[in-house]
């Protein structure tokens, strides 16, 4: 991959783990990013043969096609049990999770608290664009009041439809997490930051402390019925400001 | 069989500690009467012979980490009594799609809903037929004595491993909670290795391993399906049944598990009262012992009698094997309540002796 264009030399490669598989993600969808600097890591970090991904059902459902790693696909709702499995006959192997909204604070939200609360050993990432992409935009469990959906279509109420879900504040007050964090990959800082977040958090799992949890706030220009760089923009004004970035739990030892 | 070596245990515990010397690695449970007892046992006996033992938070969560285990290349288990292995249904379609070995154990109470903690059979076509949604079938084993609760879990591993097909133990709360002498097997004497397609870490000289049951395309996902049935037809070979008495049989019983227990001595006092009465007993239920049942029914003048804890789900399969050949009678007690050998005898008595002609739709 490292190949000269003309004399220049190409500084911004595909990660070796990246295959040369088309995503079906929609133009402008965080989940390629994210994907990306996950396999940047698995490069840098060189364990390539020694982690294992659990994808469960939603857009997410796919990534095993674009990651060079071995992984599982996972019912709906069930990617923080498989991914127990998996770790707890495998505890030497790094372990992660990568579950979109409806999964991890929907259907999944047993297996998601209990998980944590048991702190295994593994990374939960949590991509959270506050809609259900894959079956055509329905209202999620961290839908913001007054968006509208396929499913809220003169935007969600609280009366009908209760409140947006804060899980990953749930997740930080449980004691089996050790690292919880919310970023978001809209921009070169963010997606930078994300990196580190997710590179550390493989580094904490070598520690055997608990379960690191990384929500990504993530736009979805398809399901909100915008252009991506409109959706970018919603997403900064409103889901930031209703789900703000930042650590939310660090290890003990470096508060 | 050593004498020297016999053992009274229950049969719950008697199959978790079987499991423990086939070399069981992991092991996913929650609570539930009548099986409790398997996971209370390995709780206690597990991680010093390195078992993992983790009580989930439920059946969901517990058999997708079978998924995970069992993808990952681990010898495991999980158990469960009826309401728990509904829902773990959803799971079992999974693991059956993947193609992913594991050992189910059910340890039947009485349905429908919660319905009771009293032994049942009344989930025999959940287990025989699929259970959950899609083409697919387990293999299903039926022990009628705690010394079968301990030699079926070394067969229900090497069939699962070596069709790559989730296996279920079918027992019933009786026999789960019965204790009977046995002798266990020896430690060691089920070799495993991590087969080559376990997701362990991709290693460069090979291509990544994925375990998924998504397949988009109907093209692939027929492919799929093809390869699974070709399965089910090469598992037929394995169909096992025991046959009592049946070849000079008037009326033959046919039942499994506990129930066929019970058709055992049903069928002593018969032969005492001077009837001629054999017992055919389905071991494998999935694959069924369809040939054997046929060969049975060509038999001059034979009549099938079979008797289930249930409103007669294996009738149906005997039906479908006797091709018309010969009547089938039902008898069945349902909802936790076990059918007593002389109301058996009874039911044979009045089919011999009044020769009820039965409609053999």
């Amino acid at each position: 991959m490292n190949e000269n264009l003309n004399g220049f030399e190409c500084v911004y490669l595909k990660p070796q783990t990246l295959t040369d598989t088309p995503m079906h993600y929609c133009p402008g969808c965080a989940h390629g990013v994210v994907n990306r600097v996950l396999m940047e890591v698995v490069d840098e970090m060189q364990i390539q043969d020694k982690i294992i991904g659990v994808a469960p059902v939603g857009c997410s459902v796919l990534s095993y096609n674009y990651m060079n790693i071995d992984m599982q696909e996972a019912a709906h709702g069930r990617a923080s049990a498989v991914a127990t499995g998996v770790k707890r006959v495998l505890p030497d192997k790094f372990v992660f999770s990568y579950q979109g909204d409806g999964d991890l604070a929907a259907i999944g939200t047993g297996e998601t608290l209990h998980t944590v609360n048991r702190g295994e050993n593994i990374l939960m990432i949590f991509i959270n664009n506050g809609i259900y992409g894959m079956t055509g935009g329905q209202m999620a469990p961290t839908t913001l009041i007054g968006a509208k959906t396929t499913t809220s279509p003169f935007g969600r109420e609280h009366n009908a439809n209760g409140y947006p879900l804060k899980i990953t504040e749930l997740i930080a007050m449980l004691p089996g997490a050790y690292f919880v964090t919310r970023h978001s990959a809209h921009t070169a800082n963010a997606v930078r930051k994300l990196k580190k977040a997710i590179k550390q958090s493989f580094e904490y799992q070598k520690l055997n402390c608990g379960t690191c949890f990384i929500e990504v706030v993530a736009n979805c220009p398809s399901g909100w019925k915008m252009t991506p760089l409109e959706a970018n923009e919603w997403m900064e004004k409103e889901m930031l400001n209703f789900y703000k970035l930042g650590d939310l739990k660090v290890p003990a030892n470096q508060n | 069989m050593d004498k020297t070596k016999f053992q009274l245990m229950k049969g719950n515990e008697a199959l978790a500690e079987s499991a423990i010397r086939a070399g069981m690695k992991a092991y996913f449970g929650y609570p539930i009467t009548p099986q409790s007892e398997i996971l209370e046992y390995l709780s206690r006996h597990g991680a010093k012979n390195n078992v993992v033992v983790l009580q989930a938070e439920s059946e969901i969560a517990s058999i997708n980490m079978v998924f995970g285990a069992a993808g990952a290349g681990a010898r495991v288990m999980i158990s469960s009594s009826s309401p728990g292995i509904s829902l773990m249904q959803e799971g079992i379609s999974y693991l059956a799609a993947a193609n992913l070995p594991c050992v189910i154990v059910n340890v039947q109470r009485g349905g429908p809903g919660l319905g009771t903690i009293q032994p049942s059979q009344a989930d025999y076509f959940q287990a025989t037929k699929g259970g959950g949604h899609g083409d697919y079938h387990l293999i299903v084993l039926a022990p009628n004595s705690v010394q079968e609760m301990v030699d079926f879990v070394f067969d229900a591993f090497r069939l699962s491993e070596k069709y790559r097909v989730p296996a279920m133990i079918l027992t019933d709360g009786a026999l789960g909670q019965m204790m009977e002498k046995i002798v266990l097997p020896e430690f060691g004497t089920l070799p495993h290795d991590t087969p080559s397609w376990a997701t362990t870490g991709k290693l460069k000289n090979r291509e990544r391993n994925i375990i998924t049951t998504l397949f988009i395309e109907p093209e692939r996902m027929e492919v799929i399906n093809l390869n699974l049935q070709k399965k089910y037809l090469e598992i037929q070979k394995e169909t096992r049944i025991e046959l009592i008495n049946c070849d000079d049989a008037e009326i033959i019983l046919v039942a499994y598990g506990l129930s066929s227990r019970i058709s055992s001595r049903a069928m002593e006092l018969a032969q005492e009262e001077g009837i001629k009465v054999g017992l055919a007993r389905p071991i494998t239920l999935y694959p069924f012992p369809k040939n054997e049942i046929l060969n049975l029914s060509k038999n001059e003048n034979v009549k099938f009698l079979v008797v289930e804890m249930n409103a007669g789900q294996m009738l149906e399969d005997v039906k479908l094997s006797v091709a018309k050949n010969s009547p089938v009678d039902f008898y069945g007690r349902m909802g936790g309540m076990i059918p007593s050998p002389e109301e058996v005898l009874a039911e044979i008595k009045s089919i011999y002796q009044h020769k009820i002609e039965v409609v053999n739709q």
